[in-house]
């Protein structure tokens, strides 16, 4: 069985490792606590645009050599951001746990060089564009946008075409030192690691950290404005689109609420590709490209996400026949052999994805970042075994019956939009 | 594989998009659909509660050559779903009354397709690339999935499914003598039928531009270059590994990170039976789309000229790690088995392969690049203006 351990070094960095010594490789990352939730209008795409010039140099590495270095290192490595945490993660044979951690610790204290900031600027610019050109056309953004405003949990990572041209390197060390503190950081590891070895090395490796400079937080934005460069109509023009792709969004459970297993499961029974209620009556009819919904948690809130995607002139039926489905659930429950079918599925699921320290990690260190806490696969198990079908039944009449924020993006000469 | 907890097995049977008459693209995938709409003693809606049942994690498709079933699970269910994927081989319903639904859901994915851009280059750059017989898409054509008939599906079904050629491999926690037996009993006494050889590739260097007003302008290009089962074909890709993989590769860092001209740029070697490509793809803005194109093929061609030994060692860590950490999944195991017996005839041992990568060395790479160099280009765009191909390409592009 694997084994946890964690501590927190003297600078206030939080470690935290699923350590099982018989496995193929290791796992590591740093979990950040900067995500766009915690930007201002000014810092629009920051911690995204952070995200990328971590790999842009150090004061003993160039990029070059990062880049390098990484693939010497033969590993999976990669970098992501999301409202609410900046990942960098890499996944390497266990004999190259020392210089892996000596690479990703310098990576997290970059240099911020002008050059490379002028250059990478133009490849978050080419990010977004081609966020524009692929399906849903910014439609998931846009909800997020509208159901929780346009700033906190609503803000969108890519940040927008205008607040990225106008960004200054400035703001960007004010920000990295503002998130980028010991405190609001856990390393976590999974896999087969040497404990020992990595916390008396991060702690080495680490005690500049607490000397970064304190930065004021900046005053918050007047809510009755919209930042440059974001629009809040519900249809969003698609020219070419020969489809539709709808998105809708309601509250959902956080990430600590005690009813988010029974959430999940209902979304699986309700939403799952290949034999779901939606997928049945909308997917497998061949109504339907694509009909689906789920939770998504985060630390304090959640949504709760439905997307379909069809032709235009069968939005309007299909969105009716969504809506029946959901009724039909809200009214009479799930069955019993739903259920068995479900968590049959998501046991097999979390055994599968045990099997690979690097699936583990992500859940390790969100949880650690976010929370303080640990859950084994075996916890995960035990969760899934004590839903009942009357929890799944009370998720649906709490949460599937809240108004819901609807997204389009569809050509606009279509009749999905009347 | 005992250190798992899974097993996983892959399914690939001769009846892919190779196998349908010219006039009704999609029928390979329809009939892949419809199998699976109930088989044995099961309905449509008993074969998913099955599944789900067992843990199977799966997937299904087509592509030239073959339909492929692919099944991960906790290894305990693996004597189940071999028999499970016998019946929807072997015993399929093939339901007339669910004949337009699958037509449908066909449509439908025909035209989610439509909508990316990315890959609308990629499947007319597939077709310059093999000709418009064997680069054929996955995906089929509208006219040609609305003209098909129960009677299609059939035929399609009896001519191309049975024992003749399959693959079944099976990777994970499991005992090889058990196995065998339980795939004899499944599959043992299965009819023998015909399997065709593939078309010839019949690609021609051209340029084709699709006009849209997109943020951006998608840039696809390919060229010749030897299979998998050629002796050559580490030395090709390599050449493609310093080139293209890894973040220290050619194109990331001089294409992307140090001149910021996109967010993708990558290129990788695709293989037939009996031919090859590289095919390559880049996103950038309008503006900056033909720079893009220019220093993409200048670096492709260029790659002689500064090859470093250092280079080569990067990329023999990056594949000899990804082998270790293939040894993690059993699904990943099963699904290269399966590719190495077609295309090889058995599959190759990771040691193997690590001797074979190990033994490589930078002049392996200059001989098989000197005596094949980049050239016959097929290229295609999409995007609101067309790009003037380069000078050094532009002699063998029609």
């Amino acid at each position: 069985m694997p084994e946890f351990r964690e501590t927190t070094l003297s600078n206030g960095l939080r470690v935290a490792a699923e350590i099982d010594g018989r496995g193929y490789s290791a796992a590591f990352g740093y979990f950040v606590r900067a995500g766009s939730r915690d930007e201002v209008d000014r810092e629009s795409g920051l911690s995204h645009f952070l995200e990328h010039m971590m790999f842009k140099g150090t004061q003993r590495r160039s990029a070059a050599d990062v880049n390098r270095e990484l693939d010497e290192l033969g590993g999976q490595s990669n970098a992501y951001t999301s409202e609410e945490q900046t990942v960098y993660y890499a996944t390497v044979l266990p004999k190259f746990q020392e210089r892996l951690i000596d690479l990703l610790t310098d990576m997290l204290s970059p240099t911020l060089d002008e050059h490379e900031f002028a250059t990478e600027r133009q490849v978050i610019l080419e990010e977004i564009a081609k966020y524009e050109d692929q399906p849903p056309f910014g439609a998931f953004e846009r909800a997020m946008e509208v159901h929780f405003g346009p700033r906190g949990l609503g803000r969108r990572i890519l940040g927008t075409t205008e607040s990225i041209k106008t960004m200054e390197a400035t703001t960007m060390r004010d920000y990295f030192n503002r998130r980028y503190r010991p405190e609001n950081i856990v390393l976590a590891a999974s896999g087969n690691i040497d404990f020992d070895a990595l916390v008396e090395q991060v702690e080495q490796l680490t005690q500049s950290w607490s000397q970064r400079p304190l930065v004021a937080t900046p005053a918050s934005d007047s809510p009755d404005s919209v930042p440059i460069g974001i629009s809040l109509e519900p249809c969003i023009a698609t020219p070419d689109a020969q489809q539709a792709y709808l998105v809708g969004i309601s509250p959902g459970p956080s990430n600590t609420s005690d009813d988010r297993y029974a959430a999940r499961a209902l979304g699986s029974i309700m939403g799952d590709e290949g034999g779901s209620r939606l997928f049945w009556e909308l997917i497998d009819s061949g109504r339907a490209e694509v009909a689906t919904l789920w939770p998504h948690e985060f630390m304090d809130e959640g949504a709760w996400f439905t997307y379909m995607v069809c032709a235009p002139e069968d939005a309007d039926s299909n969105r009716r026949l969504m809506q029946d489905i959901i009724q039909g659930t809200i009214d009479n429950g799930i069955k019993a052999e739903e259920l068995k079918q479900t968590l049959s599925k998501a046991t097999a699921g979390a055994i599968m994805q045990s099997e690979r320290p690097s699936n583990r990690l992500f859940g390790i260190g969100s949880r650690w970042l976010t929370c303080g806490e640990y859950l084994s696969t075996d916890d995960a198990l035990d969760c899934l075994r004590k839903i009942t079908v009357e929890d799944v039944d009370k998720a649906a009449k709490k949460y599937l019956t809240t108004d819901v924020t609807e997204i389009i993006a569809v050509a606009d000469n279509s009749s999905a939009t009347s | 594989m005992p250190w798992l907890r899974t097993a996983a097995l892959s399914l690939n049977l001769h009846a892919g998009v190779h196998r349908e008459p010219a006039h009704l693209g999609g029928l390979s995938g329809m009939v892949c659909e419809m199998i699976q709409r109930g088989a044995g003693q099961y309905s449509s809606r008993d074969l998913v509660a099955a599944q789900d049942n067992l843990g199977i994690d799966r997937n299904s498709g087509v592509s030239t050559t073959f339909v492929s079933f692919g099944a991960a699970m906790p290894s305990e269910s693996l004597q189940d779903a071999i028999s499970l994927y016998a019946d929807i081989a072997r015993n399929p319903h093939l339901p007339q009354d669910q004949l337009d639904d699958a037509r449908m859901m066909a449509v439908q994915e025909l035209r989610a397709m439509e909508d990316e851009p990315t890959h609308r280059v990629m499947r007319r750059l597939r077709e310059l690339h093999y000709g418009e017989l064997l680069g054929r898409s996955n995906y089929g054509t509208e006219s040609g999935i609305q003209d098909i008939t129960q009677d299609d599906i059939r035929d399609f079904y009896q001519t191309n499914y049975h024992a003749t050629g399959g693959i079944l491999s099976i990777a994970g926690k499991v005992d090889t003598a058990e196995v065998i037996d339980w795939a004899e009993t499944a599959f043992g006494d299965w009819k023998t039928g015909e399997v065709q050889e593939l078309p010839c590739p019949a690609g021609t260097a051209k340029y084709e531009h699709f006009e849209s007003a997109s943020s951006q302008t998608h840039i696809g290009f390919a060229f010749d270059a030897v299979p998998y089962s050629h002796p050559d074909y580490f030395k090709l890709r390599a050449g493609m590994g310093i080139l293209s993989d890894g973040m220290s590769s050619r194109l990331f860092d001089r294409v992307r990170e140090q001149r910021g001209l996109c967010y993708t740029v990558t290129a990788s070697c695709h293989s037939l039976k009996n031919g090859g490509g590289v095919f390559g793809y880049a996103g950038t803005t309008p503006e900056r789309a033909q720079e893009t194109l220019d220093v993409t093929l200048r670096e492709i061609e260029s790659l002689l000229e500064d090859i470093e030994t250092s280079e080569l060692e990067r990329w023999k860590v990056r594949i000899e790690s990804g082998l270790i950490m293939e040894q993690q999944s059993s699904a990943s195991r099963a699904s290269s088995m399966a590719s190495d017996f077609y295309q090889i005839g058995r599959p190759l041992t990771t040691i193997e392969l690590e001797t074979v990568i190990e033994s490589l060395e930078l002049d392996d790479i200059r001989k098989y690049w000197s005596a094949n160099p980049p050239q016959d280009y097929r290229i295609v765009t999409l995007g609101p203006n067309p790009l003037t191909i380069p000078e050094s390409s532009e002699s063998t592009v029609v």
